[in-house]
């Protein structure tokens, strides 16, 4: 896959940037090369000791059954980001939250969702309940002209939760299948805004029961150790069910979502990897796992 | 996490502190623990290699080994260092031209449209010149409407670009507009690029030939991890930039991107986003960036802002109270007034081991001012025996204090809580005690 492809031109400066071998003779791993490995990619300081802590510890006949140190590793860090496979409780209509920080590209990835949705035959609604941002209503108007699909939005300076009680009532009397709503971005550090944030959640399930079936955070692939707080105080909010992590088309790994799988068990559901709609895909553990560990590869390869 | 590094630190410097002078040894292991300071705080790797080298450098020798207080003197200069790198060379703004042209770069989602308006009214207010918004962000839908409505929301005028369809385009016409209607600053929001995107970094260069401005401001999200040394690099590789904006500086990230892009493009920060109003811009503080960075590793700071916060006289005399008849709400408003004047109090208590229970509401000045005023509006018995204030002297409290009966009971949970602390910390040696308060 191509994007894989350049998370690998991405890993092979880093290499470049050590200037030193990642593997050790006889084709083990490094202990040092692997603690590296790791936080260059934004794994984070404790998650990453956490992971070397437990390689030190992987007994000899562990390692030799996974099939060498490489695969053992490889085997440890898909399961830390495996998903248990749950789909989520499709509701009628199924209602997807979309929530994060500033600038993580939450308004894109609605439109990218509903162009999914919709691809997959299903009858679809965007909201724009972030009626905070200056021209961010506009910026999802112009997704829906360009997709052809519909928005509903008040007014800039609305009350969100409003907007989306209106959207769902309207989408259920409707019989619409999703809606999808776009949230303003918010700095999980403010306490007035997360419970906005809890108001819109409350009155998704005013309107719709058992909604919203899904809350997705989106976190920025370039953000580092912050991406963990951000995960912990969304969840504890907004009750986030999955991650959709952006801008993986750069140089970024993104390993943040590692430190976010293993304290708080939230998966990873999408990537987003361009701008254009076709650029979100489901998340794959085995690629992402593969472009982590690429710099322990050697000079095999 | 914090409090896991604030323990590390702490425990080296116990060690560091048995010993009268300091070996190559016990500067590397301080330095280890600063290592993982600066890699939690998201510096990159590569920076942190070179950043440690150059500390154990300075560290390990005559200075340090000579000195009184090993322990103290390493984090100082640890602290130094990073002063001096995140501040540079520090300058104002350059505006030079006729129009002076000021571009605005760098990745998506940064905060460029946000801080070019911020940017602007700090012009116009400080500098007193005449700013011009152009947008030239054509790829992301509603840049335009967004710089647009915020140049309304400040009372700034905006271009209109509706009529040119690339940077190029709109580079040209708005220096003729500037010339003819006499705008002395021109403030370009680019769109936001990948540092990988060719094409899109190319026409940067474009824009950079056509408009020759005199401050290339790359805006850098405080947020970053490990990547911001290779997009930094990347924008500083195809432009000569002039300075860097650290945006989101009001969220709890410690932002060890500073670190790593100062390093990288060679720039100094100019500048700091810290909220969501157009007000929200202020000039950057390399000292307060750096105590930041260090997170828990600061102490030295702290402590000796903490020991001129105190006044010494004060603070025995407390000390001797508080051994014979413990701690009153007299004493706590002492506390809050030294602390306030500080404008200490979230880094002290963040310092007082034990003191979290303390902080399950975020402690801000304001909070502590409204404390002192509920203090005050007390009788000095009340605040002597603070077991006698029932719910009329509560109701009286709260009337004579312009707050809630709830904001004197929290007041009163919060203080004896932190009697209990204050009991348990004193059956130790007293001194350690007044230290756990911030003294």
């Amino acid at each position: 896959m191509e994007l894989w492809e350049r998370l690998r031109k991405g890993l092979g400066a880093t290499r470049a940037l050590f200037g030193e071998r990642l593997m050790g003779e006889g084709g083990r791993v490094r202990v040092e090369a692997l603690e590296e490995a790791l936080l260059v990619a934004d794994v984070g300081v404790e998650t990453a000791e956490g992971i070397v802590r437990d390689f030190a510890r992987a007994s000899r006949s562990e390692v030799a059954d996974a099939g060498g140190e490489l695969a053992w590793l490889k085997a440890r860090l898909r399961r830390l980001l495996s998903d248990d496979g749950t789909p989520p409780q499709r509701g009628m209509p199924h209602v997807v939250l979309v929530v994060g920080v500033n600038g993580t590209g939450k308004t894109t990835t609605v439109a990218k969702l509903a162009a999914a949705a919709r691809a997959a035959g299903r009858s679809v609604v965007m909201v724009a309940a972030d009626t905070f941002r200056a021209a961010a209503v506009e910026q999802l108007q112009s997704w829906g002209q360009r997709l052809g699909l519909e928005v509903v939005a008040h007014r800039q300076g609305a009350d969100p939760a409003a907007v989306v009680f209106d959207a769902l009532n309207a989408a259920k009397s409707r019989k619409l299948d999703e809606v999808i709503v776009d949230t303003a971005g918010r700095l999980h550090t403010k306490h007035n805004l997360m419970a906005e944030l809890e108001k819109v959640r409350r009155v998704c399930g005013r309107a719709v029961t058992g909604a919203p079936q899904e809350v997705l955070l989106v976190l920025d692939a370039t953000t580092g150790s912050n991406g963990l707080a951000q995960a912990r105080e969304f969840r504890e909010h907004a009750g986030v069910t999955g991650v959709v992590l952006t801008k993986l088309d750069g140089t970024a790994k993104g390993g943040v979502v590692l430190a976010v799988a293993r304290e708080l068990g939230v998966p990873v559901k999408w990537v987003g990897v361009g701008e254009s709609v076709e650029d979100l895909l489901p998340f794959s553990a085995d690629a992402f796992v593969e472009a982590l560990l690429e710099p322990l590869q050697g000079e095999s390869r | 996490m914090l409090e896991a590094i604030s323990e590390r630190f702490q425990k080296v410097f116990k060690a560091l502190r048995g010993e009268g002078h300091l070996t190559e040894k016990h500067v590397d292991e301080a330095l280890g623990e600063i290592r993982r300071a600066l890699l939690a705080a998201d510096v990159a790797l590569p920076v942190v290699k070179e950043f440690t080298a150059r500390v154990r450098e300075r560290a390990v020798g005559e200075e340090v080994l000579s000195s009184l207080r090993p322990a103290h003197q390493v984090v100082k200069i640890v602290h130094e260092e990073l002063t001096r790198l995140l501040g540079g060379e520090q300058k104002p703004l350059r505006l030079r031209g006729f129009p002076a042209p000021v571009l605005l770069v760098g990745l998506q989602g940064t905060g460029k449209t946000t801080t070019c308006a911020k940017l602007a009214v700090f012009i116009k207010n400080n500098l007193r010149k005449h700013v011009l918004l152009v947008p030239a962000d054509c790829q992301r839908l509603a840049a335009r409407e967004q710089l647009e409505q915020l140049g309304a929301q400040a009372g700034l005028p905006v271009l209109d670009t509706r009529g040119w369809s690339t940077p190029e385009e709109i580079a040209r016409g708005a220096l003729l507009e500037a010339r003819r209607k006499g705008f002395e600053v021109l403030l370009f929001d680019t769109a936001g690029r990948l540092h990988v995107d060719d094409e899109l970094m190319a026409e940067l260069e474009t824009l950079h030939g056509i408009l020759k401005p005199s401050e290339v401001l790359f805006v850098a999200d405080a947020m970053t991890g490990q990547d911001a040394v290779r997009s930094a690099e990347a924008f500083a590789a195809r432009l000569p930039l002039t300075g860097v904006l650290l945006t989101k500086l009001d969220g709890d990230a410690r932002g060890g991107a500073a670190l790593s892009v100062v390093t990288v493009t060679g720039t100094p920060l100019r500048f700091a986003g810290v909220g969501e109003r157009l007000g929200d811009l202020e000039p950057f503080h390399p000292d307060r960036m750096a105590s930041r960075i260090l997170g828990m590793g600061d102490m030295l700071t702290l402590i000796e802002k903490a020991q001129a916060t105190v006044d010494a006289q004060r603070a025995e005399e407390l000390e001797r109270k508080l051994r014979k008849q413990g701690f009153d709400l007299e004493d706590l408003r002492e506390q809050l007034r030294q602390l306030r004047s500080g404008g200490l109090m979230g880094q002290i208590m963040d310092l007082i081991p034990g003191a979290k229970a303390l902080k399950g509401q975020q402690v801000d000045d304001r909070r502590l001012k409204r404390f002192e005023a509920i203090i005050c509006s007390m009788t000095p018995r009340e605040r002597r025996h603070p077991e006698i204030i029932k719910g009329s002297h509560r109701r009286r409290i709260a009337r004579g204090a312009g707050t809630t009966v709830e904001e004197v009971n929290r007041l009163l949970r919060q203080y004896a809580e932190m009697r209990k602390l204050v009991k348990r910390a004193g059956s130790g040696d007293p001194r350690r005690m007044l230290r756990s308060l911030g003294m």
